[in-house]
């Protein structure tokens, strides 16, 4: 059985060690900002015994007020699992992209921004993905108008 | 006297026939070296995932064949599973018998085309393919039967499966299973040893262990590359920890390795449906649900072994009659990210036959 990592103990960890990060937890998701994603993730990820080095999904959801991005880790190492969040906010929504440590993100932040229209910083081929270039809108968000 | 050259850029399909749907490669060519490649795809995008938010939880269910089409089955039970987790609905035994045996023959099926149509890659144009089209069509006929539908079953429930097994279906599987053997032993003398297939295949398309892990490979094409990581195995669902059976691994990677891992997967297949089918309980073949499910507000992921490798999904609940939101984590789609650096360097017959050997499916790719 794959373990899903309680969440608030990897919470108090990253604030320690990481002082001002403000992580909470919700629902058993570390809800990390998006300021602080890229250095918490660099941590998840290299920390032994969390070795979290297998990327399964990112997706994005839609809230009216604010855009959640949810971050499916897993070790395979330890066979553990982690759900992370974080939140931008829909006028200019820009995250920081993951791709650096895992490449699974790649098409999948192309996707979020195709459809979803969040911008990730720091991706290397920053595209749509499956509408063509000239498209309009992004078709994912839940007041999009068919 | 130098010549003077310059790369050439030239587009594979979106229609071609190895294109296994439509799929376009805009390749950079130096004579015949791949130099660079660039995948492009969403020619079958449907918005499925919009689509869901607009039906209801059963409504999801069509839709949800319609992802890989080639494995309607499995995509069907990891859509209930993930329904099933969010609103606690319980599964009676011989439901989860039935499902199993259907995973898994789906997986037969998935893997037959999968194979075949890799080895149509390789230059041996539809012999093999015809051999493996006609035991999947068998499994489709028990398909059929349980189901009345050849290709998108819309079977499976949340609480259970639609309909029981007929009485003729049991037996029929049998006979499938007896003759499978043999069938299977046939594809081994033919393509195991075959020099052809190992000159064209041996070391081609190699993708490294690490970097599987890294680009969010799974399924056979994580597997080939050495890493033992099976859903059934180590998140075992539904009831996949009561039947013994083995997980196939590769050695380095490539192209042979791959198909390698899909044949034995097959033999797993069958040992488990060997199983399966003696142990299948009688009773209730599904959890009285209502037509309408208000599952409590809240999210889950749910993940299954698909053909083609971890298939998620991951719902999120307003405690509406719709699914406010439905992600597809699609097998297909992770699988290709690593194509350019398997390709690279390679000679543009390799460029087909290592994403034939990939096996995607368009369906889910796009969604």
């Amino acid at each position: 059985m794959t373990t899903a990592l309680v969440a608030q103990d990897i919470a108090n960890q990253l604030n320690a060690n990481y002082p001002g990060v403000n992580t909470e937890v919700n629902n058993n998701a570390v809800i990390i900002d998006s300021k602080s994603l890229l250095s918490l993730m660099t941590y998840l990820k290299i920390t032994p015994g969390l070795d979290f080095n297998y990327l399964t999904t990112i997706t994005a959801i839609d809230y009216y007020q604010q855009f959640e991005v949810v971050y499916l880790l897993v070790s395979m190492e330890h066979n553990q699992s982690l759900t992370v969040k974080t939140r931008c906010n829909r006028e200019d929504p820009v995250l920081p992209s993951v791709t650096s440590l895992w490449r699974s993100a790649d098409l999948q932040e192309r996707e979020i921004y195709d459809l979803m229209g969040i911008t990730f910083e720091g991706h290397p081929n920053m595209k749509r993905l499956v509408l063509w270039p000239e498209f309009q809108g992004h078709p994912q968000r839940r007041d999009y108008l068919q | 006297m130098t010549l003077r050259t310059e790369p050439f850029i030239m587009n594979m399909g979106p229609v071609h026939p190895s294109t296994h749907g439509v799929f376009r490669m805009r390749v950079t060519l130096d004579g015949e070296v791949v130099i660079d490649m660039e995948p492009v795809f969403g020619y079958l995008h449907r918005g499925i995932e919009k689509l869901a938010e607009e039906r209801t939880y059963l409504g999801v269910i069509p839709l949800t064949d319609r992802l890989d089409y080639l494995a309607s089955m499995t995509n069907n039970f990891g859509y209930c599973l993930a329904v099933e987790k969010l609103a606690k609905i319980p599964v009676p035994e011989r439901a989860e018998y039935i499902r199993v045996i259907m995973a898994e023959l789906q997986r037969l099926a998935a893997h037959l085309i999968s194979v075949g149509s890799f080895l149509n890659d390789a230059g041996a144009y539809f012999t093999p393919f015809l051999y493996m089209f006609r035991e999947r069509e068998r499994i489709i006929d028990l398909f059929e039967m349980v189901s009345g539908q050849r290709l998108l079953y819309n079977y499976m429930r949340p609480g259970g499966v639609s309909q029981d097994l007929p009485e003729e279906f049991i037996p029929a599987l049998q006979e499938l299973l007896k003759q499978m053997k043999g069938y299977m032993q046939e594809y081994e003398n033919l393509l195991k040893d075959n020099e052809i297939l190992g000159a064209r295949a041996k070391g081609v398309g190699i993708l490294t262990r690490d970097m599987a892990i890294n680009i969010g490979a799974s399924g056979p094409v994580l597997r080939a590359s050495g890493m033992k990581w099976d859903i059934r195995k180590v998140d075992p669902y539904s009831i996949y920890n009561r039947f013994e059976f083995d997980i196939p691994t590769g050695v380095q990677g490539d192209c042979y390795d791959r198909y390698r891992v899909r044949v034995e997967e097959m033999k797993q297949s069958l040992r488990i449906l060997e199983q399966a089918y003696q142990k299948i309980p009688a009773g209730p073949y599904h959890t009285e649900v209502p037509q309408l499910i208000r599952p409590p507000v809240g999210e889950t992921y749910a993940h299954i072994e698909a053909p083609t490798g971890e298939l998620g999904f991951y719902l999120v609940s307003d405690g509406g009659i719709a699914p406010y939101r439905c992600h597809v984590r699609a097998p297909s789609l992770m699988n290709l990210t690593a194509l350019r650096d398997m390709v690279k360097g390679w000679k543009i017959q390799d460029t087909i036959l290592t994403f034939g050997s990939i096996a995607i499916t368009m369906g889910e790719v796009d969604r």
